[in-house]
């Protein structure tokens, strides 16, 4: 276990994630990938803080990444359930006039 | 060494997890899948004496699946578990893009001479991080209290049907409906 090995890992995991938030049309499956993204930094932060610096600074970067998930998931849902019940739209193809 | 083979084994599930996501065919699955992916990197968080944010990471995570399972059943209206659904779009551009991100990122993780250890570990890690929170590094702690408050709040009002404020205007002093089902004071 080498920090190499460990943000390996994380950059697959954030690969994964960024190919779900891209391609996939159901908004919480979007939020999935979204979640698989933040959840790969965490790892990287996580390896970062023990192989470099091991000091509480990087812990408390962490526990903020680990709020992001919270926030993100939190407002996804609201957005979700507001999508759902006003338009009776769950996928983001059918929301895209919101853009304009 | 024994930790080598554990932190493998959990890298390989969390991976493998993360690709099932999306790669089975309902979303309850998914869901678990992702959980799945999320209890492993948590556990590998232990292995870097990480304790409270490993625990932290593996309660949340499930929990937050376990609501997701419940969203996924009241939006899609059908059993999730058994339907099969596979609603992608741009399959092939989403996939260039991950695997040359993964390049990208890979490349950098082993061609940069990364910088040897500086420091050791405090020998109580979640005490000294507590110690943080509530000293040095306060302001964030006072930050994420907001924003966590902000985001109850902005939750509440997006994902409320109809607010107090819709039924009796803004100044509160309307005239309450009672053939509303979600009419005031009821």
């Amino acid at each position: 276990m080498t920090l190499q090995t460990v943000l390996l890992v994380a950059a697959a995991l954030f690969s994964v994630g960024l190919y779900g938030a891209i391609s996939q049309q159901v908004v919480v499956m979007v939020m999935m990938g979204l979640e698989l993204m933040l959840n790969a930094v965490v790892l990287a932060a996580g390896g970062f803080w023990w192989f470099l610096s091991p000091a509480p600074d990087g812990q408390v970067l962490l526990l903020v990444v680990i709020t992001a998930m919270t926030v993100e998931m939190a407002m996804g849902f609201a957005v979700a359930t507001l999508l759902h019940r006003t338009r009776n739209e769950d996928m983001t193809d059918m929301a895209t006039d919101l853009a304009q | 060494m024994l930790d080598d083979v554990v932190f493998w084994v959990l890298a390989v599930v969390a991976v493998a997890a993360g690709v099932a996501v999306f790669r089975v065919d309902s979303m309850a699955r998914a869901t678990y899948a992702l959980a799945v992916s999320f209890v492993a990197v948590g556990l590998v968080l232990l292995l870097f004496d990480l304790q409270f944010l490993g625990v932290i990471t593996v309660l949340m995570m499930v929990m937050e699946m376990a609501i997701m399972a419940i969203y996924m059943i009241m939006f899609m209206g059908m059993n999730p578990a058994l339907m099969p659904m596979s609603m992608v779009h741009a399959k092939r551009p989403s996939l260039a893009v991950a695997v040359v991100t993964f390049v990208v990122l890979a490349s950098g993780a082993v061609l940069i001479p990364w910088p040897s250890r500086r420091g050791a570990p405090a020998s109580d890690l979640t005490v000294s991080l507590g110690q943080a929170l509530m000293g040095s590094k306060m302001l964030v702690m006072m930050t994420v209290s907001a924003v966590l408050f902000a985001t109850i709040i902005g939750a509440l009002v997006l994902a409320v049907p109809r607010g107090r404020y819709d039924r009796l205007g803004d100044d509160l002093r309307g005239r309450v409906d009672a053939d509303q089902p979600d009419g005031a004071g009821q």
